[in-house]
Formats: C-alpha cells, sequence, structure tokens
C-alpha cells in the first residue's frame, strides 16, 4: 500500500503525488491541495485555540505564517490535538521574524501551561489544619514532602508576561499595555480551582521555590529559600488548596 | 411464581438504570463546550449527545465534570476521529487502550470511526485522508476492526468518507469496499448523508445509487452535516466537508430519501465549526425529527422519542 505512504509524504513536502485521478479530468493537483490545506489549515487553528494571547499580539498574518512553519518544522505525533503546541514558545524563542518580541515565547508558555491546567487530573486537597500539624511536628518536617495538585503550572520570565497575558483578558487589551513595564521580570502560577484555572502573579523565589518542592522535601527546598519567600509561598499555596498529598521521605 | 402471560414482565432490578443497548430513533446534536451549561441550566428534548473521543482523552477537568452530568440525562454517542483504521500500518495500541478506557467510563450506546486514515508513520495530520479500494486495503481494514470490536468488545460502526479524489489502484468501488467490510466484520455503518453527497458530487456519480448499493441494513446512525462548495480546474463543483455550516437544502433532500429505504434511524447534526448558538442546532435537530418520525414506523419499544432520559 505504497499509496498512502506516498499520500503521507505529498502532504508533508507539499507536492501532489502520483496515482490519483479525477472523474472529469480536472486537475488532481487542486484536489489534493484540498486535503493539504485541511491539514496544514487544521492545525493553525489548533495552535490559534490555544494561543489566542500570543496571536493577539502579532495579529492573525504574522501568527498564522508562524504557526504554519512550526506545523511544517514540527508536526503532530499524537491524535490528542490537546497537547498539540507544545514546544511552541521554544520554536518562537528561536523563530528569527519574532527576535523583536523576546516575551511572546514565554507568553505562549504561558497559554500552554493554561490549558495543561485545564485538562490536568483531579486530585485530593490537603486541609490547611492538616498542614499545620505537620508543620508543628518537628520531627517530621525534617523529611515532609509536599505533592502539588497535578494542575499546578509554573512559567518564570525576564518580561512582565504575566501582566500582558492578564491585559488581554480584559475587553480592552490596548489600555492595559501601556502601563506595563515589559522589562520587570514576572512569574505565575497557574492552578484550576473549581472549573477555573487561576494565573496567579507570584515572586520569582516563589517559582523557584515551588519548583524545588517538586523535586525536593519541604526542609531541603526550604534550605536555599528565604524565611520571606517560604512564608509567602506556604500561605500560597495553602490559600489556593495547591497541595494534594504530604508524605514523609524515607 | 404465577405466570401473567398478557402482561408485560417487570423490568428486572436495576435494569432501568442500564445503559440502552442502541440509541434512540431521534435526532442528536455534537457536544460543544460552548454549550455545557446551557445545556445543563435547561436540558433540551433531544435523542442524544455525540462527542469526538479524542476531545475527551484528557486526565480530568471541565470536560469529564461536564459530560458526565450531560452523559447522566441523555444517550451517548463516542465518535473516534484519530484510529485510522484505513492506514495501512498497525492501530496505534495506546490509543486503543485510551479509546477502551474512555468506553469504560461513559458507556456509550454507540462508538463509531471512520473508513479513512489520518496517521502515518508517526505524523497525526488531523485530517480524514482517503485509501484506495484494493484486495490489500480491504483486508487490512477489515483486521483493524477485527481488533477493535475485540480490544473494546463491542460492535462499532464505520462511517464513509467525504473524498476528493480516487485512486488509479482502486480495483472495487467504495461500495463494494463497505459491503464486503460489513460482510467480513459484521461492523454497522454510520451512514453520513453529506458525505455521499459530497463524494458523488465530487466523482461525477449518483448518490441515490450509491445508496442503493449500500448495506443499509447495516445502518446504526446518520449523520447530516453541511458543506462548502468550490469548483474544480473544469469548472465542476467540488464539494468540500466542512462541518462549519447548516444543512443543504439537497442533503435534506438526500436524507428523507435515505429514511424512506432505512426506516427511522438515530440522526446527527454535525457540526464542528462556526459553532452556532445552541438554539439554531436544536433548531436543525427538529426539522430532523420531523423526517424521522414521519418515516418511522410507529415506536414499539420503550426509549424510542422519549427525549430527555432521567
Amino acid at each position: 500500500m505504497n499509496e498512502q505512504a506516498e499520500f503521507a509524504a505529498a502532504l508533508l513536502q507539499g507536492h501532489c503525488p502520483p496515482g490519483l485521478h479525477t472523474w472529469n479530468n480536472s486537475a488532481a493537483e487542486q484536489r489534493f491541495a484540498v486535503y493539504r490545506n485541511n491539514y496544514l489549515v487544521g492545525l493553525i487553528e489548533a495552535l490559534a485555540d490555544t494561543f489566542t494571547v500570543t496571536q493577539a499580539l502579532v495579529g492573525v498574518a504574522f501568527f498564522q505564517a508562524m504557526a504554519r512553519v512550526f506545523v511544517q518544522t514540527q508536526p503532530a505525533q499524537s491524535p490528542l490535538l490537546v497537547g498539540y503546541g507544545e514546544g511552541f514558545g521554544e520554536f518562537i524563542d528561536s523563530f528569527p521574524p519574532a527576535a523583536g518580541l523576546p516575551y511572546l515565547g514565554a507568553v505562549a508558555r504561558l497559554e500552554m501551561a493554561y490549558v495543561q491546567a485545564y485538562h490536568a487530573a483531579d486530585a485530593p486537597v490537603v486541609a490547611a489544619s492538616e498542614l499545620a500539624r505537620w508543620l508543628d511536628d518537628g520531627d517530621a518536617l525534617s523529611r515532609l514532602r509536599l505533592t502539588l495538585h497535578p494542575s499546578v503550572q509554573l512559567v518564570s520570565s525576564a518580561y512582565a508576561v504575566v501582566s500582558l497575558w492578564a491585559a488581554h483578558q480584559h475587553d480592552d487589551p490596548a489600555g492595559q499595555l501601556a502601563a506595563i513595564n515589559l522589562h520587570s521580570a514576572q512569574a505565575a502560577m497557574l492552578i484550576r480551582q473549581g472549573l477555573e484555572v487561576l494565573v496567579i502573579p507570584i515572586s520569582p523565589a516563589s517559582a523557584q521555590l515551588i519548583a524545588n518542592l517538586r523535586q525536593q522535601s519541604l526542609a531541603t527546598a526550604a534550605a536555599t529559600a528565604s524565611p520571606e519567600a517560604l512564608t509567602a509561598t506556604l500561605a500560597l499555596l495553602v490559600q489556593h488548596a495547591a497541595i494534594s498529598q504530604l508524605s514523609l521521605q524515607e | 411464581m404465577t405466570d401473567f402471560p398478557n402482561v408485560n414482565p417487570p423490568f428486572a432490578a436495576g435494569a432501568a438504570h442500564a445503559a440502552p443497548a442502541s440509541l434512540p430513533c431521534a435526532a442528536g446534536i455534537g457536544l460543544k463546550p460552548e454549550h455545557f451549561r446551557q445545556i445543563l441550566a435547561q436540558p433540551p428534548a433531544l435523542g442524544f449527545f455525540e462527542i469526538h473521543a479524542e476531545n475527551y482523552m484528557v486526565a480530568g477537568g471541565p470536560y469529564h465534570h461536564y459530560l458526565e452530568k450531560i452523559r447522566a440525562l441523555y444517550p451517548l454517542s463516542i465518535h473516534g476521529v484519530g484510529l485510522s483504521i484505513g492506514g495501512p500500518q498497525a492501530l496505534d495500541e495506546e490509543h486503543l487502550s485510551r479509546l477502551a478506557k474512555l468506553l469504560q467510563r461513559y458507556q456509550p450506546e454507540s462508538f463509531s470511526e471512520h473508513l479513512a486514515w489520518s496517521s502515518h508513520a508517526g505524523t497525526f495530520f488531523n485530517d480524514l485522508l482517503p485509501l484506495p479500494y484494493t484486495q490489500a486495503s480491504l483486508d487490512s481494514v477489515c483486521a483493524h476492526i477485527d481488533q477493535v470490536q475485540s480490544r473494546l468488545n463491542r460492535t462499532m460502526l464505520l462511517e464513509n468518507p467525504a473524498t476528493y479524489l480516487q485512486f488509479c489502484a482502486s480495483t472495487m468501488s467504495e461500495t463494494q469496499f463497505i459491503r464486503e467490510v460489513v460482510r467480513r466484520t459484521g461492523c454497522g455503518l454510520l451512514l453520513d448523508v453529506n458525505n455521499v453527497h459530497v463524494s458523488c458530487t465530487n466523482h461525477g456519480t449518483d448518490a441515490r445509487q450509491y445508496l442503493s448499493e449500500l448495506p443499509l441494513q447495516a445502518v446504526g446512525e446518520i449523520h447530516l452535516a453541511g458543506f462548502a462548495e468550490e469548483l474544480d480546474s473544469q469548472g465542476a463543483p467540488l464539494l468540500i466537508d466542512s462541518h462549519g455550516a447548516p444543512i443543504a437544502a439537497c442533503v435534506w433532500e438526500l436524507y428523507a430519501f435515505t429514511l424512506a429505504l432505512t426506516g427511522a434511524k438515530p440522526s446527527l447534526i454535525e457540526r464542528d465549526n462556526n459553532i452556532p448558538a445552541l438554539a439554531v442546532l436544536l433548531a436543525e435537530a427538529q426539522q430532523a425529527d420531523q423526517l424521522i418520525q414521519a418515516y418511522a414506523p410507529a415506536p414499539t419499544s420503550a426509549g424510542v422519542n422519549q427525549g430527555v432520559r432521567r
């Protein structure tokens, strides 16, 4: 069944494969272009659905051209399109025509993180009182390990990407943009609460600490954080029901 | 226990909660996230909802939250778009497992997929692509359907495609191919009437003739959708299966012709692009319901045309 291999190769490369015919001898190339267009436009639209702020920042024409290059260089590999676009932020970082917008890739990463938080697994939440009980237990504290809610995502950038994203949640983004200092480093924690994803601005120190908490015990992660960052971060995690499990490291 | 021969036996305990074995002979619509809240706020009278399987292959969150609630109220059809049954390569076992898990969770009344392929050599094309109709592709499609039906432990419906081109390598017609697949695998047919109109127009053949060549006794569901129209290089109409427009008058006519042959069938209003307000889709469903009722024999079994299942 060589025909389908040739058809697939032609979709990727853009030529019309051999071995096709039409009832009225109309051009097979034009009809094949319908398939090629469905393939490219379908995936470009999937990206546009996920990366709405990225598209708003550069305009539809630029976004579509950029997305087309992404689709051609990083074709989808899974029928689950919900994950298509992982890597789009990094692609944008190294996409020369977007070099004038150095924050654009991080905005795309934030938008991908949003989709991941939206569809992440449901999980139980540890009550604040239970965390308090463990924190009071000096013996256990040194071995305490926090498991964060599966929807927790972190985004950090040297640019004000959280403000940029937030501005586009308003009816009048342009009115919001003027007040943003692009060159301020920002970070956010994303978490799904109920059926909504929250994008919570946090300090870069908190973002680093939360990232460490994914890998390390609380004591180990806390050792490299300031007391202020530690207190603020734990309060944040409790306030937003971001801890799904407490366990003791052996 | 005394027999009362002229009285219907009562349902066995729990039977009232068991999922019916098939979709009701009524109109349904595709379930869209845009409409989740509105459907739950005021559940419309509707035969069933259909979802694309792949959209719900996510770990958790709002999609499952809403689908569970809506599924509790309505019969459900799960329609796969990514299994690539028509491809020459082995089916993706991981994807089959995801399907099995989804079907286990929601126990849909119907599962369907396409006579088409969408993946090749690790690339997913996100489109329903055509295959040559040869002995080799017939054997491959039948083996794939056998595998799906055995893995999912249920009979599936296979949907006839909308195509824009034909392969020189084909040695049989599409209807011959479908007849053989149905005969060999025992699968049912998801008859997409819009696809029949689109393909027959695109290949200069007669839609009514095409329908008469299909194994219509195997039809388990009908799809209705809108198409876009272009012209080919000879100036002949080239119809695109866009799922982005209302159902065209000629497709409604072909649907009525189909129902006259098949009798009443569960029928889906399929819209995946330019999603309109829920009321617009419900109006199309009502239009389909009127035809279904016109062609249906008087309903005799419980569950038919009863709308919301509570």
